[in-house]
């Protein structure tokens, strides 16, 4: 008997054939499994709710490293051994980030990555504490998370202490620089996680015996739809520098609406700007992002690989931004732990990472020196959109460009 | 000085807020013309509302971005596919699974939504898109605060679809048939009149209205799945404080709400003042529980 489908002709031998086949490729993952050493890592990020485009970027990044480190050979102290990704999504809420941790723990994962929020990566690490099981910290910055003494945590990039102080210095050194043209200043911020109360608070008392009087300090909850009242505000009370820190949605909203409303401070200081230094927001709004400063994660810009990684985000239809490069960086940190532990037993990664000195990454941290979970050596650099690029600033080692206040 | 405790600022800023709060409440009203004509003829409480203002948004931005067809230009486009889609989701979908019950019909609605998000998540991913217009940062200034062109289209776009809902309703033939169907069911049917194609063609205008507001509000917000979370809600609030089923009502209750909300950020801050509108409908649903521009029902 012969079958027709979409103009192939088919016998009814060849269908039995190809159910075969069929069958026989079902089974396949499960040999392959068996035939090939893997490692399991949790990766765990909001990919879906209020946080969902950072939650994405970041399992980009995670997963363009673990290509990458797959692509070479894979974990070479495990005999190869693949880095295979356990997907979590924590869905924007700190407790389903937990939830996640729990499947992760059922799935047998060697470590995890993750949360991007401060909120999320709490509650992440503290139920991974409870299995042992490794947690890097990929972008989180609130310092209570390598705050609780649990062995489990560790962050490879700078938290919130050390990034408001270095703005606040960078801001006083930069403003200095210029002959003082900035006196005073008004903070915008979220209040919806812990992130942006805390950094205002940080913020404040770290400007105000600097010299500068801060006028307000104007609060607002994430998601927020309109920034107009804020806009009004800011406008009445005049400052020199408009100081914003939120995610990136409000970060393109607010920085817009400044633009519509026609407030044009001297300066725009973004202490952990979600927008202010996203190539994205520079592309689609070049000229509400000119000028606009920021004090934030980012890369050693001289550095061959950062750029490859840039090159192959942007090919890959992504935008090259601080999730992606701090997720891959957390997950090339792992992978580093895991050739020094030559094991995935959790317990020989966590001791391997608390004493990693791994410098072959493309952030300006010079050597990991792990104190208490967190990376001693990890500093924020500070960048301003000119043109279609953006540049650091500061500090001068780094510098690609001088300052330019309105 | 301070009252109450509240801060002080200048009349300018004050009344650049109020004026801010018109632009705004223009928006509520747009998303919430849709939903008091489904709701007040239908009587359904389409859940899917949100949704499908973020998947009109995706197809203005779409049509931008891949053609180059401005926003306004495409109002010729996605309103009469709003129509459609409205039309066949009431006919193929709603009506036919809901079977009457209104429990059932709020359930449907609820899974259409959870489908239509999930499934832009799936094939747009969660990267929020933004059309840009050059003139987005051109329009009028006030003195007070500066008024863009997308907004003041947004504030003549709700008031023109307010009249020619309004128009339809009372001078069509099809307008009063609805208006038959909406108050007497079964009479409208032993009338002859084609009581699911009148559903079908009340919901089309409904999705008609959310594509509406998404042309005229896509040059001002970025779109992403969770987009319609953003003024649904507060669009059922202005649907039952103007009066379910007034066009008028969804207007003044879009005006109100929005004044209302720009003035209560502006002096108890941006998170607390979103209580006004809460302190608001209470207030209403006391001492008018019909709603500003309601009948009472029976």
């Amino acid at each position: 008997m012969t079958y027709r489908l979409f103009g192939t002709s088919t016998t009814r031998r060849s269908v039995l054939a190809g159910g075969a086949a069929a069958t026989g490729m079902l089974a396949a993952p499960g040999i392959l499994h068996a035939a090939g050493k893997t490692v399991k890592v949790g990766v765990v990020h909001p990919v879906t709710g209020f946080l969902q485009f950072s939650g994405t970027q970041c399992r980009y990044g995670a997963q363009a490293a673990i290509e990458e480190i797959n692509a070479s050979g894979g974990i070479k102290a495990l005999d190869g051994a693949m880095i295979e990704a356990v997907l979590g999504d924590a869905q924007s809420k700190a407790e389903i980030g937990a939830s996640e941790v729990e499947k992760f723990e059922s799935e047998g994962v060697s470590a995890i990555v993750g949360a991007y929020s401060s909120g999320i990566s709490l509650a992440t690490t503290q139920a991974a504490a409870k299995y042992g099981i490794p947690h890097i910290v990929d972008v989180g910055v609130n310092d209570k998370i390598v705050g609780r003494d649990l062995d489990n945590t560790f962050r490879f990039g700078p938290g919130f202490g050390v990034i408001t102080k270095t703005g606040i210095q960078s801001l006083i050194d930069l403003n200095e620089a210029a002959g003082n043209p900035a006196k005073t200043c008004v903070i915008v911020h979220e209040n919806t996680t812990p992130f942006g109360s805390y950094m205002a608070g940080l913020m404040k008392d770290g400007l105000e015996p600097a010299g500068f009087e801060v006028l307000e300090i104007l609060p607002h909850p994430t998601p927020n739809k309109d920034f107009r009242n804020i806009a009004l505000k800011i406008k009445e009370l005049n400052p020199d520098v408009v100081i914003p820190s939120h995610y990136y949605n409000e970060g393109v909203l607010f920085l817009r609406t400044l633009q519509r409303q026609r407030v044009s401070p001297k300066v725009i200081y973004s202490v952990l700007g979600g927008a202010s230094s996203q190539y994205r927001f520079v592309n689609e709004f070049e000229d509400a992002a000119q000028g606009v400063m920021d004090c934030n994660h980012w890369f050693d810009p001289s550095n061959k690989a950062a750029l490859a990684l840039k090159d192959k985000t942007e090919a890959d239809g992504k935008t090259y931004s601080y999730e992606v490069f701090l997720a891959y960086t957390a997950m090339k940190f792992l992978a580093d732990g895991m050739e020094r532990a030559a094991s995935p037993d959790r317990k020989a990664i966590i001791d391997a990472l608390a004493v990693s000195e791994w410098d072959g990454h493309f952030m300006p941290y010079g050597p990991t020196k792990m104190e208490n979970g967190q990376n001693m050596a990890a500093v924020p650099l500070v960048t301003q959109v000119s043109g279609e690029d953006i540049n650091v600033i500061a500090p001068a080692e780094y510098a690609q460009a001088k300052a330019k206040f309105g | 000085m301070d009252f109450l405790g509240l801060p002080s600022y200048s009349w300018e800023t004050v009344l650049g807020s109020a004026i801010s709060g018109v632009f705004l409440g223009s928006v509520y009203a747009l998303v919430a013309l849709g939903l008091t004509l489904i709701y007040g003829v239908l009587h359904i409480i389409n859940f899917a509302h949100g949704a499908m203002l973020m998947l009109a948004m995706y197809a203005v931005f779409f049509l931008w971005s891949a053609l180059g067809i401005d926003p306004y230009l495409a109002l010729l486009i996605v309103v009469p596919a709003g129509f459609v889609f409205g039309y066949a989701l009431q006919r193929g979908v709603i009506g036919r699974f809901s079977h009457g019950r209104d429990e059932i019909t709020l359930l449907v609605t609820l899974g259409i939504a959870i489908m239509i998000e999930n499934g832009a998540l799936f094939a747009f991913s969660a990267t929020e898109r933004q059309v840009q217009v050059p003139y987005d940062f051109d329009g009028i200034d006030f003195g007070v605060t500066f008024a863009v062109w997308p907004e003041i289209a947004a504030l003549a776009g709700s008031l023109v679809v307010t009249l020619a809902l309004w128009l339809f309703m009372t001078r069509t033939d099809m307008g009063h048939a609805i208006q038959a169907v909406a108050k007497e069911r079964r009479g409208a049917e032993l009338v002859g009149i084609d009581v699911e194609h009148i559903y079908g063609v009340t919901f089309g205008i409904g999705a008609a209205c959310v594509a509406v507001a998404a042309c005229l509000l896509a040059p001002t917000y970025a779109v992403s799945p969770q987009f319609g979370y953003l003024f649904v809600l507060i669009a059922f609030t202005v649907v039952v404080l103007g009066g379910m089923g007034s066009f008028v009502g969804a207007l003044v209750g879009g005006f109100l709400i929005g004044i209302t909300e720009q003035l209560g950020r502006l002096y108890l801050g941006e998170s607390l003042g979103l209580i006004t509108i809460s302190a608001i409908f209470i207030l209403v649903l006391l001492f008018r529980p019909t709603g500003l521009f309601g009948q009472a029902s029976g």
